[in-house]
């Protein structure tokens, strides 16, 4: 089987959301539901001495992500309607709306937070990867909009040649899903896990 | 909002249930209206596939970036935006991707709010309460030049005025200048603008008026040592050919260290955090000035490139007039100049927030620099300072003769590249008098009494009345992007000041509420349409309307038209050419300057039209440098001026108030409200930036951005922790001049002392009730005082306080 995959660039990313506006532009997003998003996290301390000079330890730094099309899709595998498939030819994620009852499993299952339920229509809803720009020859919306040109798309073993699969915090370990999301970090990145930062934009990834 | 609802709902039903249907390519082709809405909802009827058009046109808000923009039209709808991008793994290949505010233009668009008729104030209603009622375009067009042959017959011309705007940007998107000349009368106009105008005013005197910009972006991947102050390059230029883009590459590309001074971990750090140097907003000059010290000191300076192409370093080079007085730029920097202080780091230390030491080897770093690129941004010198601290940072690469060479910039804002296109011409404006951009609401408020020596009138030595009749086309700039709201609010509502403003949007803004009539406006990307434009590399973009116009929407070309005509010189106005033929006329200007462009024809077809620049680089001051005698500058000694006696002559013949702090060379000015003028009653520095979900406050209604994109004042942990304030939690931000209330973003990105706060916010306040602004508008709390030369916007220059609301 075929597997396509996203690569990221966090040396390139200054967090600006092109990415996801133009995947809600794509997708017919209104409020409420965006398919990607962009974590900024954020630590350490500035702070001024008696005598009115600052130190700082500040670090910061952006990460976008949507649907990882994983290799071990847990959504898939906890939905209790089977209603998620993982296509044979591109290991791209789909959502039968027909069989989805919109119960959430998936949202809460999936460490990344990717599948949403639409408040509207109460079915899940996610990232396709573009399937049928995918079809087309062309590339994700995301991809393609991004003006630091931070993101790629392609087959799983080209991406994973750029970069290694994505492990810095706030996601979680790769492990757990296989996510098709390689990447390089920026200096500032620390290791999935840390507890030396926090989400720093937490109204921007609800 | 329903509408908005209904749509997605129809879209997605037929995405979903067309899923696997290829030949109808999925959501996009369908159609939004709201009966084909229904009739997708319910699931049950088949939708018919409909053509759809592929339509370019351009961004036109207040960015350089101006990006393209691809339209799929079906049906008349918008119905994806989809931008200029190829595969491709080249850094420099030039593509004008837009940003995430282009990709959301769809909401815009189609605002529930947008303005689809002409109208007028409601009968009985105040100005500025926005009660309006609809009118027909005749009606309009009567009460527009009715009230301005009164104001001409009562007044005289120089009652009339165009009021600053950056809404709308292509060749032929300004007709309102040219109307004013076409009516035979003109008007008083503005100069300087709100983006740099105290940068504009001061850089004549520095380096002569031809030298209006850095280096290119490119240009620092020769640099070893890139400062950056007050800066945010992939902020404020968001697109993907500018200085976005321009800087990811460069950082990427260059073996320079690089320096970010700022007192916000901007979004240019994302990722760098050892490139961050935390600075207290307004101090950059006393930096500049103790990194001047220690290069003099220890005998860093390129007294060569001083002594040969710039006066008033030292004694040797000053002009006649100010020899052995000790004003020379040395003498203030080592404590013999006229306020006896030596510029020491342990002297700027308290005042800047950054230790001596780290001055010290800053310093160190800068001496030892072979191709230092030294770069600021606006916001330095939007301040009460502003014209000197914008001097102070060029210092650096004068003193240390880095200008003109490889990898080096002359302390200015970023150059750039560009494909230049011809504009529908103006014409002459008879009246001579201006006024400073930022002195609108003066001018309305004590015209008769403003003068050249005071208040910066240039022309006339003072104005012989006040402004009664303004023209606001696709600006904000009345209350929302002005200073001091509730000021404004109280001048301009009162009706027997200016006797009629004509407004003209797309979508009722803060500052459209002050408008006695208002006409429906059109999109840029609503109309044929050209603009060029650049980064490291050139373009030009082309496009034409993806639709004919909706409900009673004209293009501002054609409702100036109509009012040329009821004042009867339509002729003189359109030269009996439609806004399309003055676009290819204006082209064909273009071409003949040009002859590399592509034809009409071809650009409209092409849409986006690159060009790399064959020098690869933009090196700012290049031939001076190679030849100051064959190329002097534009100055009085054709030299860089660190003393300018022409200054010095200026400020003779002026009056200043006695917190101006006001010199012939560039020193550390302290602020009226700064750093060292922080208050028991409002302890903070207050400091606005440019944000990522809004143009200024284009876009600043569409709640798909406003969602992402959220209302925030940066607040340091210990400054929050002090006031009880937790992230997220609704803060009030106060100073003496007004009150709003936002969210709190409390983060270590911010230094402590300072709140930061993105400028352009939609203002959102009870004006007959308390005044407190809801919406987060910064304009709530800064001042009207104009900067002491330019009279330009100190928008930055705000102190506060912070509590939980």
């Amino acid at each position: 089987m075929a597997q396509l995959a996203f690569y990221f660039d966090g040396t390139r990313c200054t967090g600006c959301k092109t990415c996801v506006f133009a995947c809600k532009d794509k997708n017919n997003l209104d409020t409420g539901l965006a398919y990607r998003r962009v974590w900024e996290y954020t630590g350490g301390t500035t702070e001024k001495g008696a005598d009115g000079t600052c130190t700082t330890s500040c670090f910061s730094y952006y990460t976008s992500v949507s649907c990882n099309h994983c290799d071990k899709p847990i959504c898939m595998a906890n939905c209790p309607q089977g209603a998620i498939s993982k296509d044979d030819e591109t290991g791209l994620m789909a959502v039968d709306a027909e069989s989805c009852i919109g119960c959430g499993t998936c949202v809460n299952a999936c460490p990344y937070g990717a599948p949403k339920v639409d408040p509207e229509t109460v079915k899940a809803v996610r990232c396709d990867g573009c399937a049928d720009l995918v079809a087309a020859g062309e590339l994700p919306a995301c991809v393609m909009a991004c003006p630091a040109r931070a993101l790629k798309f392609g087959d799983a073993g080209a991406m994973a040649a750029l970069g290694e699969r994505g492990a810095v915090a706030p996601l979680p370990d790769p492990a757990e899903t296989e996510p098709n999301y390689f990447m390089t970090p920026t200096a500032d990145a620390r290791a999935a896990g840390s507890d030396e930062g926090f989400i720093g934009n937490p109204l921007e990834v609800a | 909002m329903s509408k908005e609802l209904s749509r997605r709902t129809f879209v997605q039903g037929s995405a979903l249930a067309g899923l696997g249907a290829a030949t109808l390519g999925g959501a996009t082709l369908f159609g939004c209206s709201s009966e084909l809405a229904e009739t997708g909802a319910d699931g049950k009827a088949e939708p018919a596939p409909v053509e759809e058009k592929i339509v370019w046109n351009h961004c036109a808000i207040n960015c350089p970036g101006r990006c393209a923009l691809k339209l799929h039209v079906v049906d008349d709808e918008i119905v994806r935006v989809e931008t200029y991008a190829a595969d491709s793994d080249d850094m420099d290949d030039i593509q004008p991707r837009a940003c995430l505010r282009g990709r959301a233009y769809r909401a815009w668009v189609n605002h529930p709010d947008r303005i689809n008729y002409p109208m007028k104030r409601a009968e009985g209603s105040k100005r500025g309460e926005g009660k309006y009622e609809q009118i027909t375009w005749d009606e309009a067009i009567e009460i527009i030049a009715r009230n301005y042959q009164e104001v001409i017959d009562n007044y005289g011309p120089e009652a009339v005025y165009m009021n600053y705007c950056t809404g709308n940007y292509g060749v032929t998107a300004r007709p309102w200048f040219r109307l004013l000349n076409s009516l035979g009368n003109g008007y008083l106009a503005f100069y300087g603008n709100y983006s740099l105008a105290q940068l504009m005013w001061i850089t004549p005197y520095i380096f002569g008026a031809s030298v209006g910009a850095g280096s290119s972006l490119s240009a620092a991947r020769d640099s070893d040592l890139v400062l950056m102050f007050g800066t945010s390059p992939v902020e404020t230029r968001q697109g993907g050919a500018v200085s976005h883009h321009d800087y990811v590459a460069m950082r990427e590309m260059t073996k320079g260290k690089i320096y970010v001074i700022d007192p916000r971990f901007n979004d240019s750090l994302a990722g760098r955090s050892d490139e961050w140097l935390p600075i207290n907003p307004g101090t950059d000059a006393a930096l500049v000035a103790a990194i001047a010290h220690e290069l003099i000191a220890n005998n860093q300076v390129d007294k060569e490139f001083l002594d040969t192409y710039c006066v008033g370093f030292d004694e040797a080079t000053l002009p006649a007039s100010a020899q052995g007085q000790h004003k020379s730029y040395q003498d203030y920097i080592m404590g013999t100049g006229y306020d006896k202080v030596e510029k020491t780091p342990e002297w700027a230390a308290p005042i800047t927030g950054i230790a001596a030491d780290k001055i010290r080897a800053l310093a160190g770093e800068i001496a030892a620099a072979e191709a230092l690129f030294v770069d600021q941004g606006w916001g330095p010198q939007r301040r009460s300072n502003g014209e000197m601290t914008g001097w102070s940072i060029c210092m650096l690469p004068i003193l240390t003769g880095n200008i003109g060479l490889p990898g080096t910039s002359n302390g200015l804002r970023e150059g750039s590249y560009s494909v230049n296109l011809t504009s529908m011409p103006d014409g002459e404006n008879p009246v001579k008098a201006k006024i400073s951009v930022f002195s609108m609401v003066d001018a309305i408020d004590r015209g008769h009494e403003m003068t050249e020596k005071a208040d910066g009138v240039t022309g006339v030595d003072q104005l012989p009345c006040d402004i009664k009749f303004v023209i606001n086309y696709a600006g904000n700039c009345i209350t929302n992007q002005n200073s001091d709201i509730n000021w404004v609010h109280d001048v301009m509502s009162d009706e027997s000041k200016c006797q009629f403003v004509l407004g003209s949007d797309i979508l009722m803004t803060d500052s459209l509420k002050y408008s006695d009539v208002i006409l429906p406006d059109l999109f840029r990307l609503e109309q044929p349409s050209m603009i060029g434009t650049g980064g490291d590399g050139g373009y030009m973009l082309a496009g034409s309307e993806p639709y004919a116009p909706k409900f009673e929407r004209k293009s501002a070309y054609d409702a100036a038209a109509l009012i040329a005509a009821a004042l009867g010189k339509e002729e003189a106005f359109t030269e009996g050419k439609t806004q399309e033929d003055w676009l290819r006329e204006c082209y064909e200007t273009s071409r003949e300057k040009d002859p590399e462009l592509p034809t009409y024809e071809e650009a409209m077809e092409m849409g986006v039209y690159t060009r790399k620049n064959p020098a690869g680089a933009v090196i700012a001051m290049a031939e001076f440098r190679a030849d100051p005698v064959a190329n002097p500058l534009d100055t009085p000694s054709g030299k860089i001026e660190i003393y300018s006696e022409a200054l010095a002559d200026y400020i003779a013949a002026h009056e200043f108030a006695d917190d101006d702090f006001v010199a012939p060379i560039p020193v550390y000015a302290p602020e009226w409200y700064g750093a060292e003028t922080v208050t028991d009653e409002f302890p903070l520095q207050l400091s606005g930036f440019h944000y990522r979900g809004r143009l200024h406050s284009s876009w600043g209604g569409v709640e798909i951005l406003k969602e992402l994109n959220p209302q925030e004042a940066w607040i340091n942990p210990a400054d929050a922790a002090e006031r009880g304030i937790e992230q997220g939690d609704t803060v009030r931000v106060e100073n003496q001049f007004g009150a709003m209330e936002l969210l709190a973003k409390v983060t270590p990105r911010v230094i402590p002392g300072t709140v930061a706060c993105a400028q352009g916010a939609w203002h959102d306040a009870d004006m007959n009730g308390d005044r407190v602004d809801k919406g987060g508008c910064i304009n709530t709390l800064t001042t009207h005082r104009p900067s002491p030369f330019a009279k330009g916007n100190p928008q930055h220059t705000n102190i506060c306080q912070v509590t939980k609301a």
